[in-house]
């Protein structure tokens, strides 16, 4: 990846950022951790790596994401709206009365949305039905699926991973945002979710572990990937909750909770520091 | 007229499940590993590499049929009624009705008759479960060909559906040249004006029976046929409503939330007639012999008769 691309992508994701806390801020609720720790890896995904056109959303030949974290849909709608699925301003609408950014991914109310998801645990289910629909139509797009850590204590989590290994869906690539922090505490002390990249190995997956908030280890992780055949992926990313707004950083309390008007200001504040600190 | 047939709607499901495919490239199948009992193994057996086994894990095959949709395949899951409606209620809400994907539902050995598995197994809250859902189709058909029609109707319906499946083999009763099957709409199986029944899957031929039972005690009873409990054909319900007097349900589910509720429901708003709601009284059923817990929750032809003798 060339310095260029790079410097492109820190200010993609940190635009990114500065949307998640303005669309949460402007909604009054919302995830801003969770989608904090993704932003990377979207801004990877749908700026370098997937085939899509956001002209033509729903071209049966496009690459997939799923985002089974369904509750860092500010991070995906911010990332759909900077690659021109729909308008930038729409995004102050989230979670409004009437509009098309519901609180969780809604495929059809908004373009660019190829699983509706929010219920943990499901989305994982349907990008392995769509790995596998794809696989019979000989088709060449792969499926990218985002899980929380907290998410995989769900049991749909570990019997999607059985089917995926079982159909060797290599077409499927799992991402698991594993930025430690889930409502109650950290992943152990709410389900001693121990040795995450054993579980995976077990279910039968190649397991890859990267820190997921550097595009180098991203792209060679995904490029990887692709090489694996005859059995699924998972990508373990190391990412803090937060990520970037430093008061929001590792602390769980932002879960699920939306700044004020002075915690907004100077989550942009620190966010524009660091745009405004990236070469033109 | 075609020949009565003897078979288990399960069974007919299976057969329809291959005669679509023949013509629809586009169908698959799933199971969780009841494939010989729901009779996904028909299509297995003709279709191998359009069959795919999920193993014991319901919730993940209701997700996997909603990629799969998404892709343009119309994939049939299946399971027991307990286990794809009931232990899978969450998914198909979540994953499949509210982005309206194309996914079949199918929930076999429904209702009391699956018999000697008992009450874990006997599910008689499935109607009611998938009647709450937005965007749900649901289709209970009483015999053979009802099954393979729904089934071909189900594939060309873009939209979520579940049919209900019995696993004890019945009499057909749909075996006339000018059946006709259409989603919505109830059937008028005997005419009648003192009173009407009103019945759902396995039980429509218990009912007719009963009805002839009835007319030897000089009492003309109507007889209709609901295949479709969701979107329910009100105007066939309204009529029978206004031209006889009392109207019963007969259904293998319980007596909240099914049939017999929707009946109530749309007659409480356009034609308030009282309604006798016969079915499972909210009480768990028991091991036994199929045609024996039948007989003793009172869904045979004599059970019919003498509660319908009762209340009037």
């Amino acid at each position: 990846m060339d310095s260029k691309t790079i410097n492109k992508l820190n200010k993609l994701a940190c635009q990114i950022r500065m949307s998640i806390v303005e669309s949460i801020y402007y909604a009054k609720s919302g995830h801003p951790g969770g989608s904090l720790s993704s932003a990377d890896l979207l801004a990877y995904l749908y700026s370098e790596e997937l085939n899509i056109n956001p002209k033509n959303p729903k071209d049966p030949n496009r690459d997939r994401f799923v985002l089974s974290k369904g509750h860092a849909a500010p991070a995906l709608y911010a990332t759909l709206a900077k690659l021109g699925f729909f308008d930038m301003e729409d995004l102050k609408t989230l979670r409004k009365l009437g509009s098309h950014l519901q609180g969780h991914p809604n495929m059809n109310s908004t373009p660019g949305i190829d699983m509706t998801t929010g219920s943990l645990g499901q989305g994982i289910s349907a990008a392995c039905g769509m790995a596998l629909g794809l696989k019979l139509d000989k088709s060449k797009s792969r499926v990218y699926c985002l899980l929380g850590d907290g998410e995989i204590e769900e049991g749909q989590v570990w019997e999607a991973c059985m089917f995926a290994s079982h159909y060797k869906l290599d077409n499927l690539c799992l991402f698991i945002d594993n930025n430690n922090l889930q409502i109650d505490g950290t992943v152990e002390e709410v389900a001693g979710l121990i040795d995450i990249p054993k579980k995976f190995a077990a279910f039968g997956f190649e397991v890859f572990e990267i820190n997921g908030h550097d595009f180098f280890e991203i792209e060679s992780v995904i490029q990887n990937a692709k090489q694996i055949k005859e059995k699924p992926s998972a990508v373990i990313m190391k990412t803090n909750k937060g990520k970037c707004v430093s008061f929001m950083q590792d602390n769980i309390s932002w879960h699920g909770s939306a700044p004020n008007s002075d915690q907004f200001y100077a989550a942009q504040k620190e966010l524009i520091v660091i745009l405004s600190g990236l070469e033109d | 007229m075609s020949e009565t047939i003897k078979k288990a709607t399960r069974e007919s499901f299976g057969e329809a499940l291959v005669e679509i495919a023949k013509t629809n490239p586009n169908v698959v199948v799933l199971d969780s590993d009841l494939a010989a009992a729901t009779k996904t193994q028909i299509f297995k057996n003709a279709f191998p590499d359009r069959f795919f086994n999920c193993g014991i894990s319901e919730c993940n095959m209701i997700g996997v049929g909603a990629g799969l949709s998404t892709t343009g395949k119309i994939p049939f899951v299946a399971s027991f009624a307990m286990f794809s409606a009931g232990r899978a209620f969450e998914q198909i809400r979540n994953s499949v009705a509210y982005p309206n994907l194309n996914v079949k539902i199918a929930g076999s050995h429904a209702g009391i008759s699956v018999g000697e598995d008992g009450a874990t197994h006997q599910c008689c809250e499935d109607l009611a479960l998938m009647r709450s859902i937005p965007n749900m189709t649901i289709l209970n058909p009483c015999d053979h060909y009802e099954m393979q029609a729904a089934i071909k109707a189900a594939a060309e319906l873009k939209g979520p559906v579940y049919i209900r499946l019995g696993r004890l083999a019945i009499n057909s009763i749909n075996n006339n040249d000018d059946y006709k099957f259409e989603i919505g709409k109830g059937i008028e199986l005997k005419s009648g004006n003192d009173i009407t029944l009103i019945a759902t899957g396995l039980p429509v031929g218990a009912t007719l029976s009963a009805a002839k039972l009835l007319e030897k005690d000089g009492i003309n009873a109507r007889v209709i046929n609901i295949h479709t409990i969701k979107p329910i054909d009100k105007e066939i319900i309204i009529k029978a409503a206004k031209e006889t007097k009392y109207i019963f349900t007969i259904e293998e589910h319980s007596i909240i939330g099914g049939l017999g509720e929707a009946v109530c429901s749309v007659l409480c708003e356009n034609n308030p007639t009282y309604v006798k709601r016969i079915g499972i009284n909210d009480i768990f059923g028991q091991s036994g012999a199929a045609e024996e817990l039948l007989k003793h929750y009172k869904l045979d032809d004599v059970g019919i008769y003498q509660t319908v003798i009762e209340t009037l």
